[in-house]
């Protein structure tokens, strides 16, 4: 709960040092600040273990959440750190962006961690409005704009949907509370039709939130539009919180009827696998590609939900770390890209392998990583999810799966082709220092993981 | 003392050669191997040539899972690491003359690889197996389209998919496996248990397509093959002689230890069926072989037919043909380096592989004729050549399969000595032309390579029982296991 606090207060003090011009403190004092957050969560981890619902039941801070809530904390500082300079380039409030990523994680936080469907809606709202105005923050850019004007809609539809499916299952259930909704399907044996309604409709907001297939329309704009750093933070941190929170909800109130959402589930996540993958192929910009990627990426996370069992919750904790911190290389890579030729297309990383071997190299390993090779984190993710459906006996699926995994090869190693094989002139690119650190973190932590998963496997 | 120091070691000298300069990366890559291979005669040394898997590392690696880095060698599995250690060193000498540029990236990867394919060759866990077996793609990916020929980025990456969707559906089968196995691991020798036990015994079908997928592409098995050629050509040489000489041997290697004593009621049924394949590819292959200009290519096929009927004498599932596949294994490595090394030779003194444009090279470059007349004859299987021995321990186990198989499987023979000879005759002899007349004799690490290679095909062909003692034990041990259902 402190974590919560902490990430809260953090935004306030940060929009008055940029009231007091204070702009060289902005980044040391989010660092420290989230730091000590990480540090709070991670302190209860032993308590954890036995926690209780706290707040009349509202929240329920345990390993799951504090597991996520650290991932999510851990990406942010890396996020924020590439964000040195970026931030200056495209606007003069730099403290306002601090201050509404920072909002936006309290939001994820609380959305991990919730233990009523009320929490879960505050947290996606308070997460998801404060990306709207992230998307849009280059106010004289027409993308950006259409960007956030794009999530906006689409965000406040998919709530729609949530919200209404909310109410249903309010009542059918009468409770709000998860352990409520739980006692309730637990006692029942026949599922009022308005509870099957409830939970589909639960299970559309929450898949418009994911950004998968069918209901992915406005991710690759979004993507595309926002500033690349927004982008990476939408697409690892928000969206590992989106599947942590879809998860808990269905985990909890709706195992024991997952014949009714279980084959939607199915169908959704064949559709996002090719939608994704298929489209990713026709991408000429490598930022877009991501965006497609990102969908595809969501597809396999479903497979922990359709696949839902005790190893569910590690099953997204390992794939959404792997993909997210593989993410980051790729977008800090894009940023630096971007900046030196003015372009982001897959061509825009020529020959890079000549003049910046080590950006070459990290973004191999995260293209590597992406594509599920072993010996990278990608590939442990992969693994497990295979592991999850294959354990239902969904064999077409994972054969779906397979196809899909194998069309992906074609993008990401069309990157790695352009960086070594396509040779061409090209200036060096400078890589900051702090560009150094965290790419140079990401992919080392991308083979460690790899090679010894048992870092992070295994916590929840 | 376990498998581990193998394992690992070349991904140290891998790490290690990185941070040489160009010349001495040669060097330093070239020391690691030979160390490598003098562990590995140690492990030779202490190896008692009875059924049991030796030298055994089992340590947890992902407990939630079961899985274990279980890894140990027994007969079969010596001789594979015989083959991929002797090998490597002999590969990376043939690089010699060779200028590559990064040339420590090269020869980190070619490190790499090998312990990769070490893993392969050793393992006891699938999850390892199928780590290894990835292990092994990923630097060889690089090593081809990083410095192969002209079109090597387009057919190297259609190599990668089709390779990588192969282990794809392995891996689903491993986990099919793995959730079917009754003490929930994937640990080798509880999954021969309990197909003996028949406790998975539906499915197996499923479980035997996953693996041979992956098996056949790797062989390459007509139909999987058309990556083959196409990569073979574009390839460096050192990258070819890797692929052809010790990559191939582990889809050979995976179907004697894993598709066939997981899947042995599956295997039952399409054993007919593979063989035909099989057989198909030899002739299939063979008259492809006899088409060739390109000389590379020409040795590309060539691998392809032997490679089919070292398969269908697998199938075959006799004492005679597992035998045979082991000698043929390595007498195939030895021969095909060697084979991929005369064209690396030729191509890069001339600049061509043009079989029409050579000829009278055995006038002017004797020493390198003579080579290359025993590396030919070792190819096409002449009595006292390596490849005498594995050819007709095959042949054997086929004739005891079906008589009419082993007939057309036996063309290979006269098929390869056709297609080799005239091969030989074309560029070796007659008279030189403007081309060939200054050809230079080999010398250097070219002969040295050359002369143990040589030495190697005669010695193996006079005294196979090396070889065959090293495995025989391991051999019977899974015959006896593997209890084929209405065949024993």
């Amino acid at each position: 709960m402190n974590t919560l606090i902490v990430i809260s207060v953090l935004p306030i003090v940060l929009l008055y040092l940029g009231l007091y011009k204070m702009q060289k403190a902005l980044l040391p004092v989010t660092v420290i600040g989230l730091l000590v957050a990480l540090g709070l969560a991670v302190a209860k981890w032993q308590d954890a273990a036995f926690a209780a619902p706290e707040y009349h039941g509202m929240i329920l801070f345990n390993q799951f959440s504090i597991a996520f809530s650290a991932v999510a904390i851990v990406l942010t500082i890396l996020i924020l750190l590439l964000s040195k300079g970026y931030f200056e380039k495209i606007s003069d409030h730099i403290a306002e962006y601090y201050a509404i990523i920072l909002f936006s994680l309290a939001g994820i936080i609380v959305m991990v961690s919730y233990y009523n469907l009320t929490m879960l809606f505050i947290g996606i709202e308070i997460m998801s409005v404060s990306l709207y105005i992230l998307a849009g923050i280059k106010k004289n850019d027409f993308a950006s704009n259409e960007a956030a004007l794009k999530y906006f809609l689409m965000g406040a539809f998919s709530t729609g949907f949530l919200l209404f499916g909310f109410t249903l299952v309010y009542g059918s259930t009468g409770s709000f509370a998860l352990e409520g909704i739980q006692k309730w399907v637990l006692d029942h044996n026949q599922m009022p039709p308005m509870l099957c309604t409830g939970v589909i409709l639960i299970l559309v907001g929450l898949c418009f939130k994911v950004g998968v297939a069918p209901f992915h329309f406005w991710t690759p704009d979004v993507y595309e539009g926002s500033p690349a750093l927004i982008t990476a933070f939408m697409s690892t941190v928000s969206k590992t919180a989106s599947f942590a929170a879809f998860l808990r909800l269905f985990s909890i109130c709706f195992p024991l009827i997952s014949n009714i959402w279980s084959p939607a589930l199915v169908i959704v996540a064949i559709l996002t696998l090719f939608i994704g993958n298929i489209t990713a192929l026709y991408q000429q910009s490598f930022k877009r590609m991501l965006a497609y990627s990102s969908i595809s990426h969501a597809g396999y996370l479903l497979f922990a939900i359709v696949g839902l069992g005790a190893s569910s919750a590690n099953t997204i904790f390992v794939y959404a770390t792997a993909y997210s911190i593989a993410s980051i290389v790729a977008f800090g890579a894009l940023i630096l890209v971007t900046q030196s030729t003015g372009s982001d297309s897959f061509d825009s990383f020529n020959g890079l392998g000549k003049k910046n071997p080590f950006l070459a190299l990290v973004v191999t390993i995260a293209m590597l990583s992406l594509a599920g090779i072993p010996l990278t984190a990608g590939f442990i993710g992969k693994f497990f999810t295979f592991n999850l459906i294959m354990r239902k006996y969904l064999i077409l699926l994972a054969i779906v799966a397979v196809i899909n995994a194998i069309i992906s090869i074609f993008y990401y190693f069309r990157v790695i082709v352009a960086m070594y094989f396509r040779g061409e002139e090209r200036e060096e690119i400078v890589v900051p220092p702090y560009y150094v650190f965290v790419l140079g973190f990401a992919a080392l932590a991308t083979i460690v993981i790899g090679v010894y998963p048992q870092l992070i496997n295994g916590l929840i | 003392m376990t498998v581990s120091i193998l394992i690992f070691l070349p991904v140290l000298a891998a790490l290690a050669v990185l941070f040489f300069k160009n010349e001495t990366a040669k060097h330093a890559a070239l020391f690691f191997s030979v160390v490598e291979l003098a562990i590995a005669g140690v492990f030779l040394a202490n190896f008692k040539p009875d059924a049991s898997t030796q030298f055994i590392i089992d340590t947890p690696w992902i407990p939630q899972f079961s899985i274990y880095f279980d890894a140990g060698i027994d007969g079969i599995s010596m001789v594979m690491v015989l083959l991929t250690t002797l090998l490597v060193p002999l590969i990376i000498l043939t690089t010699y003359k060779h200028q590559y540029k990064n040339a420590n990236a090269f020869y980190a990867l070619i490190l790499f690889m090998q312990a990769g394919m070490l893993v392969v060759f050793t393992a006891l866990d699938g999850f390892l197996f199928y780590v290894g077996w990835e292990a092994a793609l990923i630097p060889i990916y690089f090593i081809c389209s990083l410095w192969g020929g002209e079109n090597r980025v387009r057919i190297t990456i259609k190599f990668f998919i089709y390779t990588f969707a192969g282990s794809l559906f392995m891996l689903l089968g491993i986990i099919f496996l793995y959730i079917q196995s009754p003490n929930s691991n994937y640990d080798l020798h509880d999954l021969y248990a309990a197909v003996q036990s028949q406790y998975i015994t539906n499915r197996q079908g499923v479980v035997f397509w996953a693996f041979f997928l992956a098996f056949a592409i790797k062989m390459p098995l007509f139909p999987f093959h058309t990556w083959q050629p196409d990569t073979y050509t574009e390839a460096p040489s050192a990258g070819t002689m890797m692929l052809s000489g010790i990559m191939l041997k582990m889809g050979v290697y995976g179907c004697i230890r894993w598709l066939i004593p997981i899947t042995p009621m599956a295997m039952v049924t399409y054993q007919h069926m593979v063989i035909i394949l099989a057989v198909i590819g030899i002739v299939y292959a063979s008259v492809i072989a006899f088409t060739q200009t390109d000389g590379k290519r020409l040795v590309a096929y060539s691998s392809i037919a032997h490679v089919g009927l070292i398969a269908a004498g697998i199938f075959a599932w006799n004492a005679q043909g597992l035998q045979g596949s082991m000698v043929q294994m390595l007498s195939h490595g030895i021969n095909v380096v060697g084979m991929f090394f005369i064209w690396d030779i030729i191509s890069s003194r001339l600049g061509t592989r043009d079989i029409t444009k050579l000829g009278g090279i055995a006038k002017v470059a004797p020493k390198f004729a003579i080579a290359f007349l025993i590396i030919v004859l070792g190819t096409v299987a002449l009595p006292l050549t390596n490849g005498f021995v594995g050819e007709f321990l095959l042949l054997n186990s086929v004739y005891q399969y079906n008589i009419w198989f082993a007939v057309i499987a036996g063309l290979t023979i006269i098929f390869g000595a056709v297609y080799m000879l005239r091969m030989y005759k074309n560029v070796m002899q007659g008279q030189t032309n403007e081309l060939t007349a200054t050809f230079a004799d080999v010398h250097g690490s070219e002969k040295i390579v050359l002369c143990i290679i040589c030495v190697l095909i005669i010695s193996l062909g006079i005294y196979p029982q090396f070889i065959l003692h090293i495995s025989s034990a391991a051999v019977e041990n899974l015959l006896h296991t593997v209890k084929i259902p209405g065949k024993f």
